[in-house]
């Protein structure tokens, strides 16, 4: 079982030497990984969506869909098929060319990012020895996409939620690479499956500076999913759907299948930086990889189940007041950790945290008004 | 107060009821919800829903006797009644046609109240989807006919109420017919 995966490629090379030469061979190799990839992303999409609507119902006292095949099973089939037989409608005053390509092109970064991602011992498409970065810029070209669909398609809806997006994301873009900057430090690499083999004896979430870095992470990995509580993008009681207003069908299904394969990959990329990745007793690595990541994406339903939308101001003042400069103060705290012995290796991080903590809260404090005493006369 | 524990509380709202769904009985926080068409409530009785007509004994012989009172009393005119007649050409008292269009009707139940004969009453039937507009919510006199015995059935105490009233006016008349039967004095 656990390398299963592995031997079916290994199957799939050998047979694919019988009859190919050697360049032949090494590019099958390479063609196997990426269909590999190319079905899995939209496979966990539609599964995803499923699961969202299952969780978000039983969390709402409903049932959820319940209708297509047992438990519902088949019902992101019958979606598929009632996305594609839509009608497909371009606004007359839409950009043909930026409209057309907007929602082919944000469906590639969500699917490249996979490449990096360790599923398994052994099983990163892609071991790139600058896995995390990739993946920092590739899913942060997602905004461009996204302003392209909302330019693209001439609605005042879609170019506000393009704009909300764009900010939201150069606020929350800084706050997540320097929330990983400790990771890479105790590492001292860039390659995802490094990072997993480094946390062989204990996750990096299991220390206060790891266990902060990677709730700073996984909340800024929401808000550049543009999931709730951050989906101002697409706020539909505000701007009617943010940038995809304007689409339907099809096209409006890419969009929605590169939301889910984000999610996705964001809850992966967080397993593997700090939640031990693949590791883990008994099961096979693949098998602990998935179940740590649908946690967390059990997580992200639960978000979206709970919390309301942040106001516009709220959000950046979250990234840049609060979560900002707590990133930056984990970076001394990890270095401390790493340069001092048992006692203090945990103690003085954790000291400088809680500080950084307390005094950050202390000057995040909202405004409230004090409460007005009336004296009646008697 | 601790920074984020009103979220923390929250969370643990949505979590509670995400557990309960699956593990509590509907009356302890659980699922509520009765799946439609495989599970149904219990309809209630004072439930009403479309008007029917009552038969005692066979359909043939309705309780109506084509007065045109709920015709006339309809608020949006759903009914249309013709009065049947014999060989000679003599009006009889029941209705050679009694149609109603539900999809006209507006289930107020007047009719049920008009009637001075006990012959029309509110159902409880509900599920009269048609693919067609006109012709399948048009009902005819054997579509609306049904027996006292199902009106007991889904109305009991209606029923019983009805029932009683009718058989005492029956033996009221019974005994006004008997010429023979001493009329009894009363002081």
């Amino acid at each position: 079982m656990e390398t299963l995966f592995i031997q079916i490629k290994t199957l799939l090379v050998n047979a694919a030497a019988l009859v190919l030469p050697p360049w032949g061979v090494t590019l099958s190799s390479m063609i196997i990984s990426a269909l590999a990839i190319l079905g899995l992303g939209p496979l966990i999409m539609m599964y995803l969506t499923l699961m969202e609507r299952k969780v978000l119902a039983r969390m709402q006292n409903r049932i959820g869909p319940n209708r297509a095949g047992p438990w519902g099973l088949l019902q992101p089939l019958a979606d598929g098929i009632k996305m594609l037989t839509k009608e497909d409608i371009r606004p007359s005053a839409a950009d043909p060319l930026l409209y057309f390509l907007a929602p082919i092109l944000i469906a590639v970064p969500a699917l490249m990012v996979f490449a990096v991602i360790p599923f398994g011992k052994g099983m990163t498409a892609a071991d790139l020895n600058v896995g995390v970065l990739y993946f920092v810029a590739l899913s942060s070209t997602t905004t461009l996409v996204i302003f392209m669909a909302s330019w693209g398609s001439r609605n005042k809806y879609s170019v506000l939620g393009g704009m909300r997006s764009v900010s939201q994301m150069i606020s929350y873009e800084v706050t997540l690479v320097i929330s990983v900057v400790p990771i890479l430090m105790a590492a001292g690499s860039l390659s995802t499956q490094t990072i997993v083999e480094s946390q062989s004896g204990r996750w990096y979430a299991a220390t206060p500076w790891g266990l902060l870095s990677c709730m700073i992470f996984f909340i800024c990995g929401l808000a550049e999913c543009n999931r709730s509580p951050f989906d101002l993008p697409e706020a539909e009681s505000e701007i009617v759907a943010g940038y995809h207003t304007e689409y339907s069908g099809m096209r409006f299904a890419l969009f929605y299948m590169a939301e889910f394969m984000n999610v996705f990959s964001i809850c992966a990329l967080t397993v593997t930086l700090f939640l031990g990745g693949w590791q883990g007793p008994l099961l096979p690595s693949w098998l602990w990889f998935l179940i740590k990541t649908y946690l967390l994406i059990f997580i992200v339903f639960w978000f979206r189940g709970t919390l309301p939308r942040l106001r516009a101001d709220h959000l950046m003042g979250l990234a840049w007041k609060f979560l900002l400069p707590l990133a930056v103060m984990n970076i001394p705290a990890a270095a401390m950790s790493h340069f001092l012995s048992e006692p203090f290796s945990t103690a003085v991080p954790l000291a400088i945290l809680m500080v950084s903590v307390a005094v950050l809260s202390f000057f995040n404090k909202g405004y409230a008004a004090e409460k007005r005493v009336y004296h009646f006369t008697d | 107060m601790i920074f984020g524990a009103g979220i923390l509380k929250g969370m643990l709202v949505t979590l509670r009821s995400f557990v309960n769904s699956y593990f509590k009985k509907p009356d302890q926080g659980g699922l509520f919800t009765v799946e439609y068409p495989e599970k149904r409530l219990v309809a209630k009785e004072r439930f009403r829903n479309f008007p029917f007509l009552v038969y005692d004994e066979k359909p043939e012989d309705p309780r109506c006797v084509a007065c045109d009172i709920c015709a006339k009393e309809c608020p949006p005119k759903c009914i249309t009644i013709v009065r049947d007649a014999d060989a000679e050409g003599r009006p009889l008292k029941k209705p050679a046609l009694f149609d109603i269009d539900l999809s006209v009707c507006m289930n107020c139940g007047i009719c049920e109240e008009a009637c001075p004969f006990d012959a029309i009453f509110m159902d409880h039937e509900f599920e009269i989807a048609g693919t067609e507009r006109h012709q399948s919510l048009l009902y005819h006199k054997e579509d609306l006919l049904k027996s006292n015995g199902y009106f007991r059935q889904i109305r009991p105490s209606d029923a019983a109420l009805i029932d009683a009233r009718r058989k005492e006016a029956e033996d009221k008349k019974k005994a006004a017919l008997k010429p023979a039967a001493p009329p009894e004095k009363k002081e």
